[in-house]
């Protein structure tokens, strides 16, 4: 099916891209990679009234380290980070997601900040984003605020980005010294939305206990969420398979999955906890901590 | 809307609306129906064409009015001067295909793939294709085919 009739407008600029949002409002959409948005076009769950493109504008296709972040523009793709070798070497949680976000195709449209945008609850790059304690650089007539991730995913396909305003950059900090992550998700097929997903990140202080994490998980409710109380248990304790088995508990617990063809809610909570207990035994391992008892 | 379109080196401009889906511009505006169209909805992979050349896209997601300005390679565009394309003969060569209806998306995710890895192992190309459905081959044989056209030098 074709999407409803809209009006497109291709944008040149970032003050062209804000000023055509300004003027149509909640009536407007910003079209990045659209690998999300357009199917929904075309399913009529979205019917905007205008479409802002914003593909055209060189500013914000970049992914550098800035300032102790990697920052990614607005329309850099899910293969730049795919296959960028700073990503590889040292953000292996970014590396992961990047690997497996829908499939490889898609990945060469998909953006990473449109993907947030979307904030659709079984997308990845939200999960990511709680675990990395990512911040986003939202941009008005106003000026340029910055939103963290937790302030930005509200609710089931809506973010904090207001009227007249868009993402135009989000930011990953840099991995501190002894930090390693890890995204790991279920999918029925390549493509296919996560039946469940988890990334977490750690931080060893000197004497091997926990001094920093980040635990999230996707697609068992209705945006990512962050695991506050496996973060608690895992932070300042040392690495153990009772840990990581304690974490995944509460990620189990937090779960509050929709069953569907997927799984039911009592499959999905369970996957939630195993996918937690996956990503910490990954991450531990790049640690350097394997084979925990 | 008024856009010019480059598919296959010859450019085109028509007046379209900007709900057309790039798919349906190549196959019902300009006539090209190699260019397939099986899910509509970015699943299979049958209607990805090429995007300047380096980036592979699902045709079905992806507005006409998009293109604009862009290159567009489809698999029409594959042969040239009567000579099939080294990956159109390595599917020939090592039976790629059965009913041939995912074979168009194959070949543009394989031409796309051949530009960034020119020799790619056989995990590479597996994974490169995984948004390409195929319902009759259990892809062995279009992996073959794959890695015949690397040998003969497909990346050209």
């Amino acid at each position: 099916m074709f999407p409803a009739p809209f009006e497109y407008r291709r944008a040149q600029s970032i003050d062209d891209a804000l000023a055509a949002l300004a003027k149509f409002g909640d009536d407007a959409r910003v079209l990045a990679g659209g690998q999300s948005l357009i199917p929904a076009m075309r399913y009529r769950l979205a019917r905007p009234a205008v479409l802002v493109d914003i593909n055209a504008i060189d500013d914000l296709n970049y992914l550098r380290e800035r300032d102790g972040f990697l920052t990614i523009g607005a329309i850099a793709r899910d293969y730049a980070l795919e296959t960028a070798a700073l990503v590889r070497e040292r953000y292996p949680l970014l590396a992961d997601t990047s690997a497996v976000v829908a499939d490889p195709v898609v990945r060469q449209m998909g953006t990473v900040v449109g993907s947030l945008c979307h904030n659709d609850p079984a997308g990845d790059w939200p999960v990511t984003a709680l675990a990395a304690r990512a911040e986003l650089t939202v941009r008005g007539s106003k000026g340029a605020r910055t939103v963290a991730i937790d302030n930005f995913l509200v609710d089931s396909f809506t973010t904090s980005v207001g009227n007249g305003e868009m993402a135009v950059e989000v930011r990953f900090p840099t991995p501190a010294a002894h930090t390693a992550g890890s995204f790991h998700k279920i999918e029925r097929k390549v493509g296919d939305f996560a039946t469940a997903s988890a990334a977490a990140r750690i931080t060893l202080a000197q004497d091997g206990t926990i001094a920093e994490s980040g635990v999230a998980i996707g697609a068992v409710g209705p945006t990512a969420l962050r695991v506050a109380a496996a973060e608690k248990l895992l932070t300042g304790a040392k690495p153990s398979k009772d840990l990581i088995r304690a974490a995944a508990r509460e990620a189990e617990k937090l779960a509050d999955p929709t069953p569907d063809n997927r799984g039911s809610a009592e499959f999905k909570k369970a996957m939630a906890g195993v996918l937690v207990a996956r990503a910490l035994t990954t991450a531990f391992e790049r640690l350097g901590v394997g084979g925990l008892k | 809307m008024k856009i010019t379109v480059t598919v296959n080196d010859t450019p085109y401009t028509r007046d379209v609306e900007p709900r057309m889906l790039l798919a349906y511009f190549l196959r019902e505006e300009l006539g090209l129906t190699g260019t397939h169209v099986g899910c509509d909805s970015s699943s299979c992979g049958v209607c990805v064409v090429a995007l300047d050349g380096d980036r592979a896209v699902k045709s079905c997601t992806m507005f006409a009015v998009q293109a604009d300005g862009h290159e567009i390679t489809t698999v029409e565009g594959l042969e040239q001067g009567g000579n099939l394309h080294p990956l159109q003969q390595g599917f020939w060569d090592q039976h790629g295909l059965q009913c041939g209806y995912c074979t168009p998306g194959m070949l543009m995710t394989s031409y796309v793939l051949l530009k960034h890895q020119p020799k790619p192992s056989e995990s590479e190309i597996r994974e490169a294709i995984a948004g390409n459905l195929c319902r009759c081959t259990g892809y062995q044989n279009i992996v073959k085919a794959v890695q015949q056209a690397a040998t003969a030098g497909g990346a050209s």
